[in-house]
C-alpha cells in the first residue's frame, strides 16, 4: 500500500513526511521524523508519555493517525525551550528535582504548557486533575505539583 | 571456636543431618566454608553460592577475607537482594 | 577517610542534576530511543493458554512472509543443566532464567515467550508472529497461592520437590522450599501472654508499572561480538545473563546502558535480550525489540501475591512475648519469591523474645516473579502492622506506644540473624510522636493510621573513576545506572572531597567495557556502595595531587595538606608557598607524572538497615467506597541525605507506590488464566489527583560504616503505606480490610456486611 504524504509544522518548521495509514502520530514522531521525546509507555491513551500539542489542544499522540498531523501545528517537548533558554516549566522541574527516571518528563512538560496555557493561575487541585493524564511512578506528583505551581507564578509574573 | 548457627531454615538441615548448631574451626570466613564443606558436603557449596552470613551480628554478603574471634558466632541466612 | 561530623560545604544542598536538562528537553535516551543502519524490528509471540505443552512449532507461513529475515524457538537458545543454574553473582537460577525468556517444552504462564521474529518493520514482525503455527495440548492451570499448594494441584514441574521438609518428598509439588526462621521458644511465649491476636490477610500481585516498557538494541557480528543498548538496573548483569544463556564469553558482549525509565526491581533482570541477539545473529542485522504495554504486563514478572497469617502475644504492659507468622508467598512459573526477606522483615523492627516464622515459596501459573522495592517486606508488614494495630486496640495502648514499647535498638538480635547495630528505629519514632501530623486534632469522619516498615539495604561490588581533566575540571564515571538522581549524589560527594564547586564535576555511566564491575543499581545501594567507591577514588586524587603539589614545592608530600580546592604548606615549617590550585595542577599533570585520576572498586560491606514510620489520614466515602488519602507523612531514617531533594523523592516514590498497592492495585484473571487488564486503564496506578502533598520527614543517624554516613533509602518508603491505609480506614470506619486491595467495590461490600 502506498504511503501518505503529510505536510504539516513540528515546533514550528515546515515539515512533510511519508507515513502508513495506520501509523499513529507517535510512531511518525519517533520512527520517521526522528524526534523521540515523546515516548510510547502504553499506546493506549492512558499515561500520557506521548503528549504533544496539536494546535494547542494537548494529546496523547499515540492516539492520533500521523496523517491527522495534516494542515496542524504541533508542539513536541523538543520545541518548548525556545533555543537555549529553557521554558518556566522546565526551569522549575529542575529545581524542584520534578524527575527522578525522567521517562514520564517529556510528556509532563507539555501537558505542564499547555496547562498554564489554558489556566494561567491553577489551584493545585486544578493543576492534579489537569495532569492525571500524565502518569509518574517515582516521583509521588508532589514535586512535580509544587514545579507546576511554582512554574506559574513565574509565568504571571510573580515569582522568579 | 566459632559457632556457626544454621538460620534459615531446613533446607540446610537436609544437609547437616538436623544440627542447627555445630562449632567449627576456622580463623577466617573462608576456612569456615572450606570446613563447612568438608564436614558437611554440599553446605559449603550452598552458603557460597546463596546465603549472607552474619558475622558477630553484622551481615556480610561476600566475605572471604573477614576474620573469627575465638567465640565469633556465625549465622547463615539467605542472600538479601533488592528492588 | 570520615566525613560524617564535617563542616560540608557540597553534601547536603540541592544543586541541579547534571543530567536535568537533558531530561527536561528530551534529548536523554532511553532504550527505544536508538536506531542503526540496516535495523529489523523483532517481534515476540507470547502463549495464549496458562498452562499447555507445547507439541509443534510450524514457522514456515512466517518465514514465507516477504520482509521476515530471522525466526527463533525455544529450540535456538542452549540448555542450561541444572549443575549450572548457579553461577555468579546471587541467587538467580539460570536455567529457570533460560526457560523463562523462550518456553522450551511448555509453556506455564498466559504470555509466556514461545518464539520470536525479526523484520523490516514492526508492522510486518507482528504479521509474521501471528503466522506461526503453534500447537498447544492445554493443561490444567491454577493460580492463586493456597490452590497451588493443594494436594490435586496441577502441578508446573514435574522435578520440583519440595526442598526444606523431612523426609524428602517423593511425589513433586508446586510447594518449591519451606522456610522457617526460630528465635526462643514460641510456645512457652504465647503461654506466658495476657493478651494474644491472630490475623490472616491476602495481598495479591502487582506489577512495578515502570512507565517505560523494556526495549533493547542488539547487534552480532559476524566475528561473534555483540553489542547491546538497553536500560536495566545493570548493564553487568545484562551482560553476565547474556553470556550465560548464550554460551558466550563476557568479552565478547559490549553493553551500553541507555537511560532507564523506571526499574524498582522489575529490571533487575533479562527478558528479550538473549532473543534480540539470538535474531541479530541469525539475520546479521541489528535487532530492535520493544514490548508493549500489554507485553509487559503478561510477560513480566511482577511481585507476589501471598496469605499472611500472623499471631502476636503480649503481656498487659505492651510487651510483645510471643510473634509468629505463617507466609504462602506465590513466586509465579519459577521459583524464587521473596518469601525469604518478607520472612526476616516483618519482625525485624521489634525486640522480640520468641519468634516463629514459616514461609512457603510456591509456584502458580503466572508471570515469574521479579523483584519490587524491598521485596517481599511490604507484603509480611501489610500484615504485622495491621495485627500491631488491632492487638494495640486489645491492649487498649495507642498503636504508636506500642511500637515504642517493642522497638528494636542497637543490640536487639533479629530472628534471622544478625544483631541491630547503628540504626535509627527509635529516633524515627520520636520524630513521628511529636509530628504535627500525629498530635493534629483528627477532622470528623476521617481515620488516621500509622504504621512502620524496615529494610536491610545492602553494599556490594562498585567501580567508581575520577579524572582530573588537563583544565582542572572533573570527570566521574561509575557502573551504576541512575535511576532516580544518582549521578547527582556521586558529583556532590566527589566534589566536596576535592573542595570545588559541585558543577565543576560531571558524572557518567560507562559502559561494560569501560570501566569495572558494578553490581545492580537496586537494594538501595548505589548512594552507600557506589558513593563509597567513588569518595575513595577521590581520596586517592587528593593523595596524588598532594604529591603533585610537594614535587613542585619539593618538599615531602607529608608537608601538603589539601583544603578547598587546592594544595597549601602544611603549616610555616613547611615552607612559605602560595597554594596550587586544582586547574594549575591539572596543567602541569604531564610534567609531574601524567594524567591524575584513581579508579577504585569495592565490594561495600556495613550497608545501614532502614526504618521508617508512616502517618496517614482518610475519608471514606460509604456509597461508593472510595477512599481519599488526606494527609500522608512519611518519616525516615535516611543516614545522611547527600542531595535531600532526591532523598525526598524516594520517600515520596515509594509512599504513592504503596498507596496505589493499598487501593487499586491488582491483577484479574478469567477462569483460563488469562489476564484482564493487562493496561494501565484497568491496572489502576495512583494519578496526580489521587494523593495530597506527601510530607517527607529525613531522619538522620548516620551509618558510620560510609565516609559520609549515608544509608540507602529508597526501599523502606513502600514498606508501610498498606497498613498505615488499612489502619486508618478502621479508624475511619471500624471495619478492618485484611484483603488488599482495598479498592472501591471490596471497600463498599464491607461497610454493607457491616451494616
Amino acid at each position: 500500500m502506498a504511503k501518505q504524504y503529510v505536510s504539516t509544522t513540528i515546533n514550528g518548521e515546515p515539515t512533510e513526511f511519508l507515513c502508513e495509514t495506520q501509523q499513529t502520530m507517535l510512531d511518525v514522531l519517533r520512527d520517521v521524523i526522528g524526534l523521540t521525546g515523546a515516548k510510547e509507555g502504553c499506546a493506549s491513551g492512558d499515561c500520557g508519555a506521548c503528549s504533544i500539542q496539536v494546535d494547542g489542544r494537548l494529546v496523547c499522540s499515540c492516539l492520533m493517525l500521523g496523517v491527522e498531523a495534516e494542515g496542524t501545528s504541533i508542539t513536541t517537548v523538543e520545541g518548548v525551550a525556545q533555543g537555549d533558554k529553557l521554558h518556566p516549566v522546565q526551569q522549575k522541574f529542575l529545581e524542584h528535582a520534578a524527575l527522578q527516571c525522567g521517562f514520564c518528563t517529556p510528556g509532563l512538560i507539555v501537558a505542564a504548557k499547555a496547562l498554564l496555557e489554558e489556566n494561567p493561575n491553577p489551584t493545585e487541585t486544578e493543576a492534579r486533575y489537569w495532569l492525571a493524564g500524565n502518569l509518574c511512578r517515582c516521583t509521588g506528583y508532589d514535586k512535580i505539583i509544587r514545579a507546576v505551581m511554582d512554574a506559574a507564578a513565574v509565568m504571571r509574573g510573580e515569582a522568579a | 571456636m566459632p559457632t556457626v548457627v544454621l538460620s534459615s531454615g531446613s533446607s540446610m538441615q537436609a544437609l547437616t543431618g538436623g544440627q542447627t548448631e555445630f562449632e567449627v574451626e576456622a580463623t577466617t570466613f573462608r576456612r569456615l566454608v572450606l570446613e563447612l564443606e568438608q564436614r558437611f558436603p554440599g553446605l559449603g557449596k550452598q552458603v557460597e553460592e546463596g546465603m549472607a552470613v552474619a558475622i558477630d551480628g553484622e551481615i556480610f554478603q561476600d566475605a572471604y577475607g573477614v576474620e573469627l574471634r575465638p567465640g565469633s558466632e556465625i549465622v547463615l541466612i539467605p542472600k538479601i537482594g533488592g528492588g | 577517610m570520615n566525613y560524617i561530623d564535617s563542616n560540608l560545604k557540597v553534601v547536603g544542598t540541592r544543586p541541579l542534576r547534571p543530567d536535568g536538562v537533558d531530561k527536561v528537553t528530551g534529548r536523554a535516551m532511553y532504550s527505544a530511543d536508538t536506531r542503526a543502519a540496516g535495523m529489523l524490528w523483532g517481534k515476540i509471540l507470547r502463549s495464549p493458554h496458562a498452562h499447555a505443552r507445547i507439541v509443534k512449532i510450524d514457522t514456515s507461513k512466517a518465514a514465507a512472509l516477504p520482509g521476515v529475515k530471522a525466526i527463533v524457538t525455544g529450540a535456538d537458545f542452549p540448555d542450561i543443566p541444572n549443575e549450572e543454574a548457579f553461577v555468579g553473582e546471587g541467587p538467580m537460577n539460570f536455567r529457570d532464567l533460560a526457560r523463562n525468556v523462550i518456553a522450551r517444552d511448555k509453556v506455564l504462564y498466559e504470555g509466556h515467550a514461545v518464539a520470536a521474529v525479526a523484520a523490516t518493520s514492526s508492522a510486518i514482525a507482528e504479521e509474521a508472529a501471528a503466522l506461526i503455527d503453534v500447537t498447544y495440548d492445554i493443561l490444567p492451570h491454577v493460580i492463586d497461592v493456597e490452590a497451588a499448594m493443594a494436594d490435586n494441584a496441577p502441578i508446573l514441574h514435574e522435578d520440583m520437590f519440595t526442598v526444606g521438609v523431612d523426609p524428602k518428598p517423593t511425589k513433586p509439588s508446586n510447594i518449591a522450599k519451606v522456610i522457617r526462621f526460630k528465635k526462643g521458644d514460641i510456645d512457652a511465649g504465647f503461654a506466658a501472654a495476657d493478651v494474644v491476636f491472630e490475623g490472616r490477610y491476602t495481598t495479591q500481585p502487582v506489577h512495578q508499572a515502570y512507565i517505560e516498557p523494556h526495549a533493547c538494541l542488539a547487534t552480532a557480528n559476524a566475528d561473534g561480538q555483540v553489542t547491546i543498548f538497553a536500560s536495566s538496573q545493570g548493564h553487568f548483569m545484562i551482560r553476565a545473563y547474556v553470556a550465560k544463556l548464550l554460551a558466550m564469553d563476557m568479552s565478547n558482549i559490549r553493553v551500553n546502558p541507555a537511560e532507564i525509565g523506571g526499574g524498582f526491581g522489575g529490571k533487575t533482570l533479562i527478558y528479550i535480550e538473549p532473543v534480540a541477539v539470538r535474531l541479530s545473529q541469525k539475520s546479521g542485522k541489528p535487532v530492535k525489540i520493544q514490548m508493549t504495554r500489554e507485553e509487559v504486563f503478561r510477560g513480566t514478572g511482577p511481585t507476589s501475591g501471598a496469605v499472611v497469617e500472623v499471631k502476636l502475644g503480649a503481656k498487659k504492659d505492651g510487651t510483645i512475648v510471643a510473634a509468629s507468622q505463617v507466609l504462602k508467598f506465590q513466586a509465579g512459573a519459577f521459583q524464587g519469591s521473596p518469601v525469604g526477606p518478607g520472612a526476616m522483615c516483618g519482625f525485624a523492627l521489634y525486640d522480640i523474645e520468641n519468634i516463629d516464622v514459616l514461609g512457603y515459596d510456591v509456584v502458580s501459573n503466572r508471570p515469574k516473579v521479579a523483584a519490587y522495592r524491598a521485596p517481599g517486606a511490604p507484603i509480611t508488614s501489610f500484615g504485622v502492622e495491621s495485627a500491631l494495630d488491632d492487638l494495640a486496640a486489645k491492649l487498649g495502648m495507642c498503636p504508636l506506644s506500642l511500637r515504642v514499647k517493642n522497638a528494636a535498638k542497637n543490640g536487639t538480635k533479629t530472628h534471622y540473624g544478625p544483631t541491630h547495630a547503628n540504626i535509627g528505629f527509635e529516633q524515627v519514632l520520636a520524630v513521628a510522636a511529636k509530628h504535627p501530623h500525629w498530635t493534629s486534632p483528627l477532622k470528623a469522619g476521617h481515620g488516621r493510621g500509622i504504621a512502620c516498615g524496615f529494610w536491610f539495604n545492602i553494599g556490594g561490588e562498585s567501580t567508581a573513576t575520577v579524572h582530573i581533566n588537563e583544565d582542572g575540571s572533573v570527570t566521574v564515571a561509575t557502573g551504576s545506572p541512575d535511576i532516580g538522581g544518582s549521578r547527582a549524589s556521586m558529583g556532590m560527594m566527589v566534589a566536596e572531597v576535592l573542595g570545588i564547586p559541585v558543577d565543576k564535576v560531571r558524572t557518567t555511566i560507562a559502559d561494560t567495557a569501560s570501566i569495572g564491575f558494578t553490581h545492580l543499581t537496586g537494594g538501595s545501594r548505589v548512594t552507600f556502595a557506589t558513593g563509597m567507591a567513588a569518595t575513595q577514588a577521590a581520596e586517592r586524587v587528593v593523595g596524588e595531587l598532594k604529591k603533585r603539589a610537594a614535587m613542585i614545592w619539593e618538599i615531602s608530600p607529608d608537608a601538603v595538606e589539601w583544603k578547598d580546592g587546592a594544595a597549601y604548606p602544611a603549616g610555616t615549617n613547611a615552607g612559605q608557598f602560595e597554594p596550587l590550585d586544582l586547574a594549575t595542577l591539572a596543567l602541569r599533570a604531564a610534567r609531574t607524572g601524567g594524567p591524575v585520576n584513581a579508579e577504585v572498586s569495592v565490594n561495600a560491606q556495613g550497608a545501614g538497615a532502614g526504618f521508617g514510620a508512616h502517618i496517614c489520614d482518610v475519608s471514606v466515602d460509604k456509597e461508593t467506597g472510595h477512599v481519599t488519602i488526606e494527609r500522608y507523612t512519611a518519616i525516615q531514617d535516611v543516614g545522611k541525605a547527600i542531595h535531600p531533594s532526591y532523598v525526598e523523592g524516594q520517600i515520596q516514590g515509594g509512599a504513592t507506590q504503596g498507596i496505589g498497592w493499598a487501593l487499586n492495585e491488582e491483577y484479574i484473571y478469567n477462569d483460563k488464566g488469562q489476564l484482564e487488564n493487562p493496561g494501565f486503564l484497568d491496572y489502576r496506578c495512583p494519578v496526580a489527583s489521587d494523593v495530597p502533598m506527601i510530607e517527607a520527614v529525613l531522619v538522620e543517624v548516620p551509618n558510620p560504616r560510609h565516609p559520609f554516613g549515608v544509608r540507602g533509602v529508597g526501599e523502606v518508603p513502600i514498606v508501610p503505606p498498606m497498613a498505615a491505609i488499612a489502619n486508618a480506614i478502621k479508624g475511619a470506619t471500624s471495619i478492618r480490610m485484611p484483603d488488599l486491595p482495598m479498592s472501591p467495590p471490596r471497600l463498599r461490600a464491607a461497610i454493607d456486611k457491616a451494616g
